[in-house]
Formats: C-alpha cells, structure tokens, sequence
C-alpha cells in the first residue's frame, strides 16, 4: 500500500510544473476510538479540480473537514501526522484556525446562507476580516456574485432575504460569500447532493471556471461528476486512500482491483 | 387470503368515531374551565374596581380615604424596580446562557451547572426572598431600597431567563454557526454576528414573560420589608419604594369595603401592564420570526 502511494506521488511531481497546495503526510484520525483516517498520504497540486470518492463512512468528508480543521469542533477528534498547506504545518501551535480559514474556504453540503439579505451574506467574510469601507464591500460584493455566476440573477434584489432563493441559488451565493474572503483553496463537501440535476449542472460548471483562478477540492458521492469535473480523483474506502491519480486513469484502467469495482458499480 | 375484514372494520367504524368526538369534547371543556374562571375574576374586577378608575386614581399617593387613595407612588416604583431589573437580569441571564452554551466545554461539572439551573426556576419566590434579605438587605446593607428589590426579583427571574435564552440559542442550526467559523470567524464575530441576531426573537419573548413574573411577584417583597403606603416616589436606586403587588395585598387587607373596590381598581393596571408586556413579546415573536 505504502510502496503503491510513493510511486503514484512520484508519477504525479513529474507530470507538470504546478505547485502542491496540500501534502498530506501519514495523516490519522480518532473519533474516540473510531479509526476513522488511516495512514492518508496525500498532494494536492494548485489550480486543479481534485475530487474525492468514496462510499459512504470512508472517511472522505472526514479528511475534507481535516483540511481547515473544521473537525476540532467535534470535540472527541485526536490526529497526528501532518497536513502541510503552502510550506507550513496547519496543525503547528502557532497556526491560529482563523488564519488557515481565510485561506481555505468551504462550501457545505446542505445550503447554508444566513438568515440575511444576500448582501449582507456576501459581505460577512470581508466585514468579519475588518472592511467597513461600502465602495470596497460593494465592489466585492459584485465580484463574487458574478464569479460565483449568480450576479445577473439576484443584482436587483440585493437586499432581500437569502431565503427566498431557490436550493440551487443558494448554494451559489453559498459559493459566491467562500469566495468574497478571496480564498486560495475552496473546500466542497459534497456541494450538489441537496441540488436538483439543473442546479447540479450549473454548479459543476462554475466548479470548472473556478479553477483557473482557485484549487478546488471536492467531496462526492457521484462518480460520474468526478470523472466530469476533477483532474484528479482520489478513492477513498475504510479511512484510507486506496488509489489516487489522474482522474482519465483512475475511470478508465484503475491500478486496484478495489477501484475498479467501486467506480463499475459492484458495491458502495 | 385476507387478513382484515371490512366488514368487521365497517361495524367497528361509527363506535371509534364516537370514541374520538368523546375525547374531543372533554379537551375543549378542559380549556374551557380556565378560560370560565379567568372571565369570572376579570368580570369581578373590572365590575368592582372601574369606578375608581380615574386620572385621580393614577395621580394620587396612598390615603386613608378610598376616595382620595392613588397608585401612583406604586405605578412609579414597580416602573423604578423593573429598570433594574431588566438590567440586571438580561446581562446576567444572556452572558450565562452564552458561556453554557458556546463556550463551555462539555464537562460533569458545566453538565451540572445546567441541571441545577433548570432546578432552581422551580425554587418558591419566598425562599429568594428569604436570600435577597439575608445578603441584599443586611449583608451589603441595601435596606429596603430599589436596588435590594431588583437584585432579589433578578435572581428570582434568572433561571427562567437563562433557560429561555439557552434554548433559543440552541435552536440555531449548527450550519449556520459552521459556515461563520468556515470564513474565519472567530466564536466572539460568529456569536454576535450569526447566533444572537438569530436568538434575539427567543431570547427576547422569554426575557419579557420573566419580567412579567416580576411585575406581579409579591412574596419576595413582603420578605424583604418593602413598605406598603409611601408617600413619595423614589429619586434614585439607593431610595426605598412600594410596587404595585405590595399596594393591592395592603388595599385588600383593610377593614373598610371601599378600598376592597379600590384594590380591583389597581389589579386593573397591574392587569394593563402586563397585557402591555405580553403583547410586546408576541409583536417581537412574529416580527423576528425564524425562518430556519
């Protein structure tokens, strides 16, 4: 297993120029006593849609959440091993969560804007950070509607309540307030599952744009989204990675028998 | 082969229904009885006590005559003694909810402290009494004042506050809290700006019902000595001063009939007060209605 992974990391670092934003390096996870992360070994390259498969309890949503230590708000979490986002060690005592989080942002799985005006929703990140100036959080505010490609749709109801949008609009101005703290990575856990096949699609296809400009890191349970959307895939089963590689490879000869079976449908 | 009959079911039908339409008549009179006797007491006072009711009647001290005998000194003391205890109470009960419920660790010893906070909304208002006397009044020498009486109603309130508070905090989804924490906020940035604003209609309707307890509550007052004719109203927290509750429990206790009618007359506006209080707490309930 081991060999297996040095080998793959290494086919990786000689396939392009681009930069690692994430090494994950012998990565464990407790929940109490629940093994729930084995051994992950890890590297995510910048300006990549990278996507994580797996069936349900393999830990994929877990590693997802390790990324900005959205975890430690379950209080019976235990790690060890490192996660090194752009040369330092997010686990280190002097990284402050806070820090990493502006960085990293995330888009959940269930839609959550706020029970706010959409204005007010996109404009959260920037106020929490310090930016009080109107021109400037209006400036960002359009921004990141527009990167977010919900701009045209909500530009002329600004101030009324995120609620009133629709599941798949939200989710986009759920997109568009991670992107107002101009991130350098985007989490997604699991973006589309609550999402209609057409909110789906628009989704998938803003995940596309997005990655020219941020590294995108995307839980899911839709294998054929992966192989649409991701330039990597990495298959998750029982806390560990059991193969991790170009995304062409991974659906058309995967290495691991396990692989092969999981994404030809014979279980999870 | 089937296992149900419908025949049989068809016979059972109209006895089951009767059954149901049994039961629903019971419940209505159940709600009815109170509803009866809150309309026998309300009629009582109104038909008793509305013919002292005049501006006479607001404007005027205490007096030996019923005709002349005012609720004024009372009015503008329970209105003294609810400042401070809005104050009190509100900082108080909102500050422990928040350290329970978003700071806390969750521990034996905060475990506890829940239980034992939910335990002691049950304690009798006399025993508070009881307290406020022994540490308010005597310990720190507050006396009879303003003051000695709004800590005493505070505490008697807290628990109720702090139960209020800490449910309509807990109701706030985890999701919502999640995605301040996701764009680096901080728990101070993602309490004030997130879970309060979403609380507040929770916080707010519980807070105002326990002011309303504290408004009408007599017993800790007559524990700590609160004088019932005054002929003055207080100038300051430090001063000493008769609430409405006290004023009416004097009126009812004297020998002539006359002030019987003149207590009616001030139940009246501690009535009209706190008709007042609750409504505020509805208005708020469906202005802020949640909408997660």
């Amino acid at each position: 297993m081991q060999t297996l992974m040095t080998k793959v990391n290494e086919n990786m670092d000689t396939t392009g120029s681009k930069q690692p934003v994430y090494q994950t390096k012998q990565l464990n996870l407790w929940y109490g006593t629940n093994h729930a992360l084995k051994n992950i070994d890890l590297d995510v390259m910048e300006n990549e849609v990278t996507a994580i498969i797996g069936p349900s309890g393999c830990g994929k949503s877990t590693y997802i959440k390790t990324l900005n230590r959205m975890i430690e708000l379950i209080p019976s979490v235990k790690t060890s091993g490192d996660i090194v986002y752009r040369d330092r060690n997010i686990f280190d005592k002097n990284y402050r969560v806070e820090e990493l989080r502006t960085k990293v942002g995330m888009v959940f799985q269930k839609p959550n804007p706020f029970p706010k005006s959409i204005y007010d929703n996109i404009a959260y990140g920037p106020r929490t950070h310090g930016i009080k100036n109107k021109k400037v959080l209006d400036e960002i505010v359009e921004k990141s509607l527009r990167g977010a490609a919900i701009w045209d749709e909500v530009k002329d109801r600004l101030n009324s309540n995120a609620y009133g949008l629709s599941g798949g609009q939200q989710q986009r101005i759920c997109i568009a307030r991670c992107l107002a703290i101009e991130p350098d990575v985007i989490l997604m856990d699991e973006p589309t599952s609550a999402l209609d096949p057409i909110s789906t699609l628009k989704v998938e296809e803003l995940v596309q744009e997005l990655k020219t400009d941020y590294s995108i890191i995307i839980v899911t349970h839709n294998m054929q989204q992966a192989a649409r959307i991701s330039d990597r895939t990495a298959f998750f089963l029982n806390g560990e990675v059991v193969e991790f590689d170009k995304t062409d490879k991974i659906f058309s000869t995967p290495s691991d028998k396990r692989t092969e079976d999981y994404i030809s449908g014979r279980f999870g | 082969m089937k296992q149900i009959n419908q025949d049989h079911v068809l016979k059972k039908m109209s006895s089951r229904l009767a059954v149901n339409h049994l039961f629903r008549a019971l419940f209505f009179l159940a709600t009815l009885f109170g509803l009866v006797v809150l309309a026998v007491l309300l009629y009582r006072v109104f038909t008793q006590g509305i013919g002292y009711l005049d501006l006479q009647f607001l404007q005027s001290m205490g007096s030996r005559f019923p005709e002349k005998a005012g609720i004024y000194a009372a009015l503008i003391g329970s209105l003294w003694l609810m400042a401070v205890v809005v104050v009190v109470s509100f900082i108080l009960a909102v500050g422990t909810a928040i350290y329970l419920e978003e700071y806390a660790k969750q521990n034996k010893i905060n475990q506890f402290i829940k239980v034992n906070i939910s335990n002691l909304a049950g304690v009798p208002s006399v025993v508070f009494g009881l307290l406020g006397l022994t540490i308010f009044a005597r310990m720190f020498a507050l006396g009879q004042s303003v003051l000695a009486a709004g800590l005493t109603m505070s505490l008697l309130i807290l628990p109720v506050i702090i139960v209020a508070a800490q449910e309509a905090i807990r109701a706030v989804p985890r999701e919502l809290r999640d995605a301040s924490y996701a764009m680096g906020a901080t728990k101070w940035q993602t309490i004030t700006r997130v879970v309060l604003p979403a609380a507040v209609p929770g916080i707010l309707t519980g807070s105002i019902l326990a002011f309303s307890r504290a408004i009408g509550e007599t017993a800790p007052l007559v524990v700590l000595g609160v004088p019932t004719i005054l002929l003055f109203t207080p100038a300051s927290i430090m001063d000493t001063f008769t609430a409405l509750p006290m004023q009416i429990y004097d009126w009812t206790r004297r020998p002539q009939a006359a002030f019987h009618d003149v207590a009616s007359a001030g139940i009246i506006i501690l009535l009209l007060l706190l008709l007042f209080m609750n409504s505020v707490a509805v208005f708020i309930r469906n202005k802020f209605q949640n909408r997660f």
